[in-house]
């Protein structure tokens, strides 16, 4: 009996300093969001105290139903952030399987080469990038030795679908939805997006492809080569046999995508801080901006509660999926 | 053909960081004009002179080296502690506590920017260096990490020390932790390379100026007033020196840095 309360002393005593740690800033900080979220505080003073005014779900009818430069803004993150999502996933999937496939038994020195990108800052890289990217930078040089005019990819608000079908027709700009108009919705990444898109694909495959390449380790050997018994060619291999194998690490790598994509924020900060035009806004910067910057805590705060929703939306598509697999 | 992609896609993940070391290395107007250009011409140290003298670098670098240090050295004690427990040791909660673990690792770190803000401000250390440390001196994730680890370990010598007399604590930091060195490296790595690179965090945590970390110097450089189009071999510098001490240790510990696949994907 006396060595099981010990027990329990002991035990509680081990986690306690982590418990506390991740209750003070893991799990109070939502709790006390939840109410600023409700209120109109400004940053003075405690958010509890007596002349706080309370707005109830105020912040979140302005981001959805009223009109206003609030709602515009938040749907012009979302617009932003879901032409992100639907770039960069697809594209990150695919190169971080490809460059699996061919670093596959290799030497060690091209999977190091490939990964040491997603194990340097955010913010050192970026400034790279920003260079890369810049009016006469490296990128642009290397266009114009195939002949072609690189854009001022920094400051040229237009959408890439705009750039290749040019002006829109009169019926998509007067009309919209959500605060928006239709082309404001259809026009596409602007370029700046797009240098960002390039930067994160670019940093973030060499993560997916150590996941690709544990899988494709633990594919037999033997299956492969009953395959090759059989006469398929290389292609029918690929897609017949490892394809399928690497089902499981295909729906992980597409779902942590997923959540990790509405979570950009330190390239956005450092690149273009949501310019030009508020292009390369995101619900993630446009939060830290509402409060940090225009000291509307409550606005900024109930934008992160939606992009929480979001996040949690996509991780329980991914649980169901994970689920599915196990079944 | 094989080689050929292969040789191509390592000079496309290669070389911006030849372009980020040649540039750092180069003048203003060589930067611009050149941008491409492994070899600078003339070389010089002048951004690196500027760095040092013409922005707050000497701060920003003894601010990161404090931070990383204490928080590397917190997560890898506290992780392991918590992790030993809930793995090795009997106690009521247990159970619900590790599901709430689980839970807090799910929590998206870009939703608790404000919220973060909220408690540090409540708590009066808002814009101080207790601000920096104390919210990132324990994670979640190392605790699942050690948790694995010490489940795979055999009971066995513990508990022999145990039937010795040794008390939980003696037991734990005697026996325990000198067997799970493959544990702590990784756990240490990690830790130093999160904590290096932290941005966000110091974003909410402080603004006054003798309190940035290296990234928030950084950011601040890049985006403040010495911005615009010119001075990128300072910048180009400064980013260098950002990225250098986790090189370093990728290099030296490259296969800890190859991690768990089921909790990967921490950067936006």
């Amino acid at each position: 009996m006396r060595s099981r309360t010990r027990e329990n002393l002991a035990g509680w005593l081990f986690v306690a300093p982590v418990v506390v740690i991740l209750g003070l800033f893991m799990l109070l900080p939502i709790l006390m969001a939840l109410w600023v979220s409700l209120t109109g505080w400004n940053g003075q003073g405690s958010p509890f105290r007596a002349g706080v005014p309370f707005v109830g779900g105020d912040n979140y009818a302005r981001l959805f139903t009223e009109d206003g430069l609030a709602r515009e803004d938040f749907m012009t993150s979302i617009r932003n952030n879901v032409y992100y999502v639907a770039v960069v996933v697809p594209l990150q999937t695919a190169l971080a399987l490809f460059l699996a496939l061919v670093v596959n038994k290799r030497r060690t020195f091209f999977r190091t080469a490939f990964y040491f990108p997603s194990v340097t800052s955010s913010v050192a890289i970026s400034v790279v990038f920003l260079f890369i990217f810049s009016n006469s930078g490296a990128v642009n040089q290397l266009l114009a030795l195939a002949g072609v005019d690189g854009p001022k990819w920094f400051s040229d608000p237009r959408g890439v679908i705009q750039l290749l079908v040019g002006d829109p027709p009169a019926a998509l700009t007067e009309h919209g939805v959500l605060g928006l108009t239709w082309w404001d919705w259809l026009s596409g990444p602007s370029v700046a997006m797009c240098a960002i898109i390039a930067l994160v694909v670019w940093t973030t495959s060499g993560t997916f492809m150590l996941m690709f390449l544990a899988a494709l380790q633990n594919i037999p050997k033997a299956l492969d080569e009953a395959a090759m018994i059989d006469g398929a060619t290389r292609w029918q291999r690929f897609s017949r046999v490892t394809l399928p194998m690497l089902k499981p690490t295909m729906f992980l790598v597409l779902t942590l995508g997923l959540i990790g994509t509405w979570q950009v924020f330190d390239q956005i900060y450092v690149m273009s801080q949501g310019n030009p035009a508020k292009t390369t806004l995101t619900p993630a910067f446009l939060s830290y901006r509402t409060a940090f910057r225009d000291f509307d805590y409550g606005m900024g705060t109930a934008i992160s509660f939606v992009l929480f929703l979001i996040i949690v939306l996509m991780t329980l598509f991914q649980r169901w999926v994970m689920r599915e697999r196990k079944a | 053909m094989r080689r050929i992609v292969l040789i191509v896609f390592s000079v496309v993940f290669i070389y911006p960081f030849v372009i980020q070391i040649a540039n750092a290395f180069k003048t203003d107007p060589d930067a611009a004009a050149n941008p491409l250009s492994p070899i600078p011409h003339p070389a010089t140290l002048s951004a690196f002179e500027r760095v040092f003298m013409d922005t707050g670098m000497p701060v920003w670098l003894a601010n990161s080296l404090l931070v990383t240090v204490v928080v590397t050295l917190g997560r890898v004690l506290l992780d392991s502690m918590a992790g030993y427990a809930l793995a090795r040791l009997r106690f009521r909660g247990r159970a619900g506590l590790f599901a709430t673990v689980i839970a807090v690792m799910a929590v998206p770190g870009v939703v608790l920017f404000i919220p973060k803000f909220l408690v540090l401000n409540q708590l009066q250390i808002y814009n101080s260096y207790l601000a920096l440390i104390l919210p990132l001196i324990a994670d979640a994730a190392g605790v699942f990490i050690m948790k694995q680890f010490f489940e795979s370990v055999p009971p066995g010598v513990e508990e022999a020390a145990r039937i010795d007399g040794a008390g939980t604590f003696r037991v734990f930091w005697s026996v325990v932790l000198p067997m799970s060195r493959p544990a702590l490296i990784t756990l240490t790595i990690l830790s130093f390379q999160g904590s290096w690179n932290e941005f966000p965090h110091t974003l909410v945590a402080v603004q006054d100026p003798s309190l940035f970390t290296l990234p928030r110097g950084l950011a601040d450089l890049v985006s403040g007033s010495l911005g615009g189009g010119t001075q990128f071999p300072l910048k180009l510098g400064a980013a260098l020196l950002a990225t250098i001490p986790v090189a370093l240790i990728f290099m030296v510990f490259q296969r800890h840095f190859i991690r768990d696949p089921n909790q990967g994907a921490e950067k936006g």
